[in-house]
């Protein structure tokens, strides 16, 4: 130890660097903050559903080459009752919307959504089609955007590292706790209705609002 | 296989009192096709099926076309006796027909036992709206059920005596017929600047704001 | 053109478990009356074992299903109404996202009937390298069936492993070549888009000869395994008039004991240069479709053989086929050719312009589900997954 004053020396948390530094020494200092969510990002339990395209490339990532079972997440579960993520791969037609809302609602929280591939985005090269939902972020609030038609399987790992990363960073308390933790979200998406001609309501205003076409900096 | 020609004498030899004509086919391709009357379709249907020499045993597949209303503007020449001993005087008028539109089914018959084909049967609707019905061929091939569906799901062509003609690919409550030319999709598209005219069109009736110079892109 | 004697097809092969080994085989069916209450159940469109969002309605009598009708349209992506929007060469990469297993297939029905339509003549160097590309996704095609086909029979894991192990392989290969793993846009009208190289055509070649290794192992784990002949013999029978009427195409049509493929029928590209036989069945049930699929894929793999040993120099698309603003005269043109899962076809219909007015997509999978009500009735709804499984659908060729 210098002479000079440390962060140490002043009562209060501790930082990273002081953290790793006892930790060398085998002191294991944590936080129920850090064990909660460290132990929660890596057993992301995935719901066994697939879609379309994306859906070929999130097998192969979950067999032999490509191995999710290294990220703790190879355990794809049949029912959403038992699944922590929703892997959105494909396109979303909007007979098949209803249903992948219901999905999501049947999940218990917390719960995390990575929208895969361009269609489960935007509707991708469909987005044109009368029967395309023009990107699943308009009813389920979207974790992690994995860009490709399809993505390959590195990016799905990507992706699901990148959502093991914001798993971690959440915090349990205060106003940007997860959705599970606080009382006064809705965990309940709107599951649209089948009408006319369209699903009824487009979009769920709660998750997603019309991009607005005016600069702000010209409003 | 007999030539096309050669079958129509034979389908018109068979069926005396049927409207049987031969389609030709302007492209390379050269598979010309029959345009079979709805009251005689499925009789000519059981026939080429059963017949021993085509054994068309196999109906591959089963498309709709959409036809729609189109005015065709036509030049009608008038001669008026013109000034004595003149020729008369040709006017030319330039008039618009409203030509009524149809439906149309498209079937691709093959024979597997004799390996020969196509033969391609068509049949027509009466219009567009109200005469829309044709017999169905489920009962002869058994391929058509599904197809035949979605024809009935997206062009709106009423199949008599199909076993279950409900929508096949839009869910049940759905209101009109997708694959014809007129139909109108939902406006739900976000502004996409894209360089496809009609997308951009689109967009714009979309989002009329959008339409205003200098305000067209989209603030993430 | 003759076809080999079914007996020297290699039909031989198909091993037959004619004793009840386990007692598992399904009985005839005779549906009780007034037994009690038929119990109606949904199975999908989120349902593991339908191979995507594919739903079944099923009327049980308590084990057994006295009616199932399949709904469709949860993938129902537009694709033909896309199709009539875009250019011809436009609609290349939707192709692709049909059958996204092979989307090599894919690409040659859609060039070949385009060609039909234009009357475009295709290069010689090209029709041997669709050759290949096309036998590369059926070997894909049939491994990956196989191995879903017993993940449906809740054999999970081990085989599927083994298949997507080799896909990887063959994925490989069509990423060097085209760039995309599986979304590869390679054929373009009147050739293909992409020269393979000397290297790409060697590695190709290294694969072709260690496959046939592969499929012995994977067979000596899979065809004669009592659990699966338990599982799989006597159930789903269909037989072949009802196939050929009901449109059915393909391996399943092959597995009811019709040798109809249309390599041999139409002798479409260059497939009249091999010598190959077509493997058929005796029975139609799903060990005969299975079986199938996997005396295919030797043959695939002497094709490949052939293909590449003669596969000749020259240019591999004219430069003066016109791709962007094809125009082909007003007429129309049905194009066809034998798929992994069987007959897949284009119906184009022209009007002088720029974009198709009809843009027809006979999808096999959708046709072939056509049976799938008649398969199904009598056995229980373990057997209707499995019966699924060796149709070999996928949906977003049966959807569009």
């Amino acid at each position: 130890m210098s002479d000079a004053p440390t962060a140490a020396s002043v009562p209060g948390p501790i930082s990273a660097e002081e953290r790793d530094e006892l930790r060398r020494h085998g002191i294991l200092l944590t936080s129920v903050q850090e064990l909660y969510n460290w132990g929660r990002s890596h057993s992301v339990w995935p719901l066994n559903f697939g879609l379309a395209c994306c859906a070929i490339e999130m097998i192969a990532a979950s067999m032999a080459k490509f191995d999710i079972a290294r990220f703790g997440s190879e355990v794809f579960r049949p029912s959403p009752r038992q699944a922590d993520l929703i892997i959105v791969s494909g396109t979303v037609t909007k007979k098949m919307a209803p249903h992948v809302v219901r999905l999501w609602n049947q999940m218990p929280e917390p719960k995390y959504c990575i929208a895969m591939g361009a269609c489960a985005i935007s509707g991708g090269p469909f987005k044109q089609g009368y029967n395309v939902l023009k990107g699943i972020d308009r009813y389920i609030p979207v974790d992690i955007y994995i860009p490709g038609c399809p993505p390959r399987p590195e990016a799905l790992l990507h992706g699901l590292v990148e959502l093991q990363e914001k798993i971690r960073q959440q915090p349990l308390r205060g106003p940007d706790a997860p959705r599970h933790l606080r009382s006064d979200l809705p965990c309940d998406a709107t599951v649209p209705e089948l009408g006319a001609t369209d699903i009824e309501p487009p979009f769920s205003p709660d998750v997603w609002k019309p991009p607005t076409l005016v600069r702000p900096d010209k409003a | 296989m007999e030539t096309p020609e050669a079958l129509r004498d034979r389908l018109l030899a068979r069926f005396p009192g049927a409207s049987i004509e031969l389609v030709p086919n302007g492209s390379p391709s050269a598979q010309v096709s029959f345009r079979i009357g709805p009251a005689a379709l499925r009789e000519v249907a059981c026939f080429l099926r059963d017949d021993a020499e085509l054994a068309l045993d196999q109906c591959s597949n089963v498309t709709g076309l959409d036809v729609p209303d189109r005015e065709v503007v036509e030049t009608v020449k008038e001669s008026q006796p013109g000034a004595p001993g003149g020729p008369p005087v040709v006017t030319e008028r330039k008039q618009t027909r409203l030509q009524p539109g149809h439906l149309e089914v498209v079937y691709h018959l093959y024979s597997v036992a004799r390996r020969q084909g196509p033969v391609i049967l068509r049949a027509r609707t009466g219009n567009r709206t109200d005469a829309v019905t044709l017999p169905s061929l489920t009962p002869v091939w058994r391929s058509c059920e599904f197809q035949e569906r979605e024809v009935f799901d997206l062009f709106g062509v009423v199949f008599e005596g199909h076993p279950d003609l409900r929508r096949i690919l839009m869910w049940d409550a759905f209101v009109g017929h997708p694959m014809r030319k007129d139909y109108v999709e939902p406006d739900d598209y976000e502004w996409e600047p894209t360089p496809h005219g009609d997308v951009l069109a689109k967009a714009r009736r979309h989002y009329p704001s959008a339409a205003a110079p200098g305000a067209v892109q989209p603030s993430p | 053109m003759m076809l080999p004697d079914p007996a020297a097809t290699g039909l031989a092969r198909v091993r037959k478990i004619e004793g009840d080994a386990l007692g598992l085989r399904t009985p005839a069916f005779a549906p009780t009356e007034g037994a009690g209450d038929l119990l109606e159940v949904s199975l999908g469109p989120h349902h593991p074992s339908t191979h995507g969002v594919f739903r079944m309605d099923v009327v049980l009598d308590g084990e057994r299903i006295v009616r199932l009708k399949p709904v469709f349209g949860y993938l129902h992506r537009n694709h033909e109404k896309l199709g009539e929007a875009t250019s011809y060469l436009g609609s290349m990469p939707y192709t692709d996202r049909l059958d996204y297993l092979n989307s090599m297939t894919n690409n040659w029905a859609y060039a070949l009937a385009v060609e039909k339509l234009a009357g475009i003549p295709v290069t010689e160097r090209a029709e041997y390298v669709r050759v290949v590309l096309a036998e590369l996704s059926r070997l894909l095609n049939h491994t990956c069936l196989a191995g879903f086909l017993m993940q449906d029979c809740g054999c999970s894991g081990t085989p599927l492993m083994y298949a997507f192990r080799e896909r990887e392989k063959i994925l490989d290969l069509f990423e060097s070549l085209s760039g995309s793993r599986m979304m590869c846009n390679v054929q373009r009208f009147g050739g293909c888009r992409v020269d393979p190289s000397a290297e790409w055509l060697a590695a190709t070649r290294r694969l072709v000869d260690g496959y046939g290794a592969f499929l012995d192992e994977f067979e000596a784990l899979l065809s004669g395994n009592e659990i699966v002949m338990a599982r799989t013999q006597g159930v789903g029978r269909l037989p072949a008039a009802l196939a050929v009427n009901a449109g059915i195409t393909g391996p399943m049509l092959r597995a009811s004991g019709v040798g109809h493929d249309l390599r041999k029928v139409d002798g479409y590209g260059v497939y009249p240069r091999f010598n190959f036989r077509v493997p058929i069945g005796r029975d139609g049930d799903v060990y005969d479709r299975y079986m199938v699929r996997m005396l295919e894929m030797r043959e695939s793999i002497a094709i490949l053989d052939q293909a590449l040993r003669d596969l000749p120099g020259g240019p591999i698309l004219d430069p003066k086929a016109k791709q962007r603003g094809l125009r082909p005269k007003a007429g129309e043109a049905y194009g066809r050719i034998e798929g992994p899962k069987g007959e897949i076809g284009f119906f184009l219909v022209s009007d002088g312009t720029g974009n198709p007015t009809r843009y027809r997509v006979r999808a096999p999978s959708f046709v072939n589900l056509t049976v799938l009500e008649d398969l199904c009735l009598g056995h229980t709804v373990a057997d209707a997954v499995i019966i699924l499984g060796s149709i070999d659908i996928v949906l977003g060729e049966v959807d569009r």
